[in-house]
């Protein structure tokens, strides 16, 4: 997007800071690094509770772990984190590619189309995949009619199959960033590619890919941080994960400090690899040079046609219109147990909450990409991504950090204040703190989509403003701001279909009645009814279907 | 001081209170299990109840941040392994009650009377109808004999209700035999343990392997829709001590704030009339052996319960996931 300067005319210079207040030297330098601090407690806090509170290991159960348990653990996270990572890379680059630089029949609807699974939470996914395609489901069953036995399929209950249904259900976060990086990036650098005889294949991997690099990293971080942190679907696949372990460690050794120190160890493992990531990336620097002037699309003929539209079905069939189909023929048979006004309830306070977190965090993410923007040091970095570290804990456990304090505090408030009048909550189910609990886990979601647009801002046309006058959150509202409208509907959106889909945080801090649907799903898969969980589960996808379509309809996100 | 009672007044605006007529309950046991013998409670009583639904784990340390301001005043979970948990962790007070001990049976209940078991599930023997005569079952470490081998179906050793298991044959085998129990079992396997025992139950039925163990109420809410279901239950270890059984229950916690109605209230899911409804919601059997089991549980005949406290479950439940882990049991 070019630079306009909005209703900005230099002869009525906007209020500014600088002539009003005269602050202390002190905290002129340290503002930033203060924003950023104060932005990382929320996340730094529960982080401490779950690290500091179990710094000694119980010998006898480490033993166990390391003699039994650790070793496959960690090997099958890589391998599970490796293939994830192809796997939403193979699903969500290509596709990205095709729909933006190709025309082939069915683009248009697949634009968006290829966007639905993300209004899919994965462990519904999961028991609907599973659900279709185990020895005792529909296609076997149907295989075994034409055949002696289906012993031969595939097992969906395997490594393999578990890789496959992450990423059907994560690539769509590799997808979208992809596209909008596809097609909104320079096509000048295309069109030099262009005429100096590069094929627009080749200009895909000499060009087009390599200045993606960041946006296709921001995705494919978010994947791995979800498959990192998700427990409903390595349970439901009996899959040995980090997750199974810690909760093993908890609920079945009866340890929950073990739990804790399994806990820190995958935070560690999850900052070391974003670490790489942006060690990698190193200094380059990333912005859109110039206007993009529309690269006509690349009408694809004949098989090559036919091959990107089948591989386009092909993924949304599988990640999407198969286990949505098989919700559906689920809930109609359950109708008559879950169709009633409480599922109106559970779904008005999904919305609810999932609209005011989005916007609160994306708000908060707004400030923290501000923040390092204005202040490059390693400090506010280093703060910044302290910050977004609760995606890649697993639920439960931050639920715990979080809740800890906040009891913590509210017996100290209580015991000051009220002691003797019988209260038992001053802040502990409330929906501020219900809210701020979700700030410290969808942080990286807004974060991610926000700082992919802000990125896209050139210094110079931060410096033509800052020679007009403006600077600090003048400069933000005035110039950033517009240029941003893109990325900030992209994080709200993002983190609204994120938060619908949450159980455990939910659980732990809910005020009283705030049911939401993920926790009616909880509730009826924990017993096993999936068939009664497939209609809370079908109006979870289809509330989150709004603003996955709108999600999809957004143009200049990053 | 003006600074204090300003701050303590905003802050009761945003603090809720308990009123005296109101029993708050943690329940970690499926809402849609509860909701309507605590909604009939409310009725009968005009007894207003709260319930906070959440897993057990994060149930417990709520409880434990939250400490004498907690709001709760009941705990309810499921498996005796949990109960046991939360009494280990100081979460119960001992209750006083000449009701409860009258209705619920001595093994069904914490020894000092912390926690009552409200309902029981037996985890049983499943065979296919087509594929194995009753006469070839007989016991839990029958199956781990080489005459299962490729034929055998599990759940996950992740679930709490097979660590139950094997923890209550620590106990009554010891752990040298249990693990060589386990080993076979896992020898046996036909495919990779499943998430859940309906999952685990189909797979018997289509042929995927031939026996398997479950709850029964799992079992029984498939046939509830499908009559034709082909498969049916085996009673274990008839011969020896009996078909392993565990419970849902409940305790008053320790702080509770009306320990009397919590106490009422336990009493009452203790009774007769509670305890039909208790268990049929689920099809599971009632803890109060003077109430009859819905027709359905009934049709598949009485059992002998193995009599063991199943608080042993929780005791040796660590032992029973190290051994299993020891084994190669997934």
């Amino acid at each position: 997007m070019p630079f306009e300067p909005q209703g900005l005319k230099a002869d009525n210079p906007p209020f500014d800071f600088r002539l009003h207040f005269s602050m202390p030297s002190v905290f002129r330098r340290w503002r930033w690094p203060l924003v950023a601090l104060l932005i990382s407690l929320l996340t730094l806090i529960p982080l401490a509770v779950i690290v500091l509170s179990s710094l000694t290991p119980d010998p006898v159960i480490w033993r166990h772990l390391l003699d039994y348990t650790l070793p496959e653990l960690l090997n099958n996270t890589l391998w599970l984190v490796l293939g994830v990572a192809i796997g939403v890379l193979l699903l969500g680059v290509p596709l990205a590619w095709l729909v933006a630089v190709y025309d082939f029949p069915g683009r248009k609807h697949f634009n968006w189309a290829l966007m639905l699974p993300l209004a899919m939470p994965a462990y519904v996914m999961a028991f609907t995949q599973v659900g279709l395609f185990d020895f005792s489901g529909p296609v076997q069953t149907l295989l075994r009619t034409h055949f002696d036995n289906s012993r031969w399929f595939p097992p969906i209950r395997s490594t393999g199959g578990l890789v496959l249904v992450m990423s059907l259900a994560f690539y769509p976060y590799v997808y979208l960033l992809a596209r909008n990086a596809f097609s909104t990036m320079g096509r000048r650098a295309l069109e030099v590619g262009q005429t100096l005889g590069l094929s627009r294949s080749a200009g895909f991997w000499r060009i087009a890919l390599p200045m993606a690099r960041p946006w296709i990293m921001g995705g494919l971080i978010l994947a791995l941080m979800e498959t990192l942190a998700d427990f409903g679907t390595v349970s439901i696949f009996n899959f040995d994960a980090f997750t199974t372990a810690i909760y093993k460690a908890w609920f079945s050794l009866f340890s929950l400090d073990t739990a804790k120190q399994l806990a820190s160890l995958l935070v560690v493992l999850i900052f070391v690899m974003v670490a790489l990531e942006q060690y990698a990336r190193g200094r380059r620097a990333y912005v859109q040079a110039g206007r993009a002037a529309p690269l006509p699309r690349l009408r694809l003929a004949g098989v090559r046609a036919w091959l990107a539209s089948g591989y386009a079905l092909l993924v949304l069939l599988l990640a999407f219109v198969l286990p949505f189909g098989q919700l559906l023929v689920w809930s109609w048979g359950a109708l008559g147990q879950e169709w009633n006004e409480a599922l109106f309830g559970y779904t008005l306070r999904s919305v609810t909450l999932s609209m005011m977190s989005a916007l609160m965090i994306v708000g908060i993410a707004l400030l923290l990409s501000y923040t390092r923007r204005r202040d490059g040091g390693a400090l506010v970095r280093l703060l910044a991504r302290v910050a977004t570290l609760g995606y890649a804990m697993p639920g439960t456990v931050l639920a715990v950090g979080i809740f800890v304090p906040i009891a913590w505090l509210d017996n100290v408030l209580i015991d000051r204040f009220f002691a003797g009048q019988g209260i038992t909550a001053v802040l502990k189910g409330t929906l501020a703190v219900m809210l701020l609990a979700y700030v410290s886990r969808f942080l990286a979601v807004g974060y991610s989509a926000v700082d992919a647009a802000m990125n896209r801002i050139t210094r110079s046309q931060e410096e033509a403003a800052r020679n007009l006058g403006y600077s600090g959150f003048v400069l933000l509202r005035h110039v950033h701001l517009p240029l941003l409208q893109g990325g900030l509907l992209t994080g709200v959106l993002m983190v609204f279909v994120d938060v619908m889909k949450e159980m455990p945080i939910t659980m732990m801090t809910r005020p009283f009645g705030w049911d939401t649907l993920a926790v009616r799903i909880y509730g009826l898969t924990s017993e096993g009814v999936f068939d009664q969980a497939a209609l809370p589960a079908v109006a979870l996808v289809l509330v989150g279907l709004v603003p996955t379509l709108l999600l999809s309809r957004q143009k200049d996100v990053a | 001081m003006n600074k204090k009672v300003l701050l303590a007044s905003l802050l009761a605006v945003f603090a809720g209170s308990a009123a005296a007529e109101e029993i708050v309950v943690y329940s970690s046991r499926a809402e849609q299990l509860i909701k309507p013998l605590f909604d009939a409670y409310s009725k009968e009583t005009g007894v207003a109840i709260k319930v906070i639904s959440d897993k057990e784990g994060p149930l417990m340390e709520r409880l434990k941040a939250e400490g004498s301001n907690s709001p709760a005043d009941i705990f309810l979970t499921v498996d005796a392994g949990n109960l046991w948990k939360a009494e280990d962790m100081g979460l119960f007070q001992p209750i006083k009650s000449a009701v409860l001990n009258g209705n619920i049976p001595a093994n069904l209940r914490d020894p000092d009377n912390n926690w009552y078991g409200l309902s029981v599930r037996a985890r049983t023997i499943f065979y296919n109808k087509n594929a194995v005569k009753p006469a070839e079952l007989s016991s839990y470490e029958d199956l781990a004999s080489p005459k299962w081998k490729g034929k055998l179906c599990l759940r996950s050793s992740k679930n709490v209700y097979n660590q139950s298991l094997v923890a209550t044959m620590i106990a009554d085998i010891g752990p040298v035999a249990a693990e060589r129990m386990v080993k076979g079992w896992v020898n046996n396997l036909a495919t990779a343990p499943f998430g859940n025992d309906t999952a685990m139950l189909e797979a018997i039925a289509v042929g995927q392997c031939d026996v398997g163990l479950a709850n029964t109420y799992y079992y029984g809410r498939i046939v509830a829709k499908n009559p034709g279901f082909p498969v049916s239950p085996f009673w274990a270890n008839q011969a020896g001590k009996g078909t392993h059984v565990n419970v849902s229950g409940a305790g008053v916690v320790r702080y509770a704030k009306n320990v009397k109605g919590a106490v009422k209230l336990l009493e009452w899911l203790s009774s007769d009339k509670a305890q039909n409804m208790f268990a049929d919601v689920n099809l599971e059997y009632p803890a109060n052996p003077k109430v009859k089991a819905d027709a359905l549980v009934a049709s598949w005949g009485s059992f002998k319960h193995n009599l063991i406290n199943v608080k042993v479950a929780g005791s040796k439940q660590a032992e029973a996931v190290m051994l299993m882990d020891r084994v190669g049991y997934k």
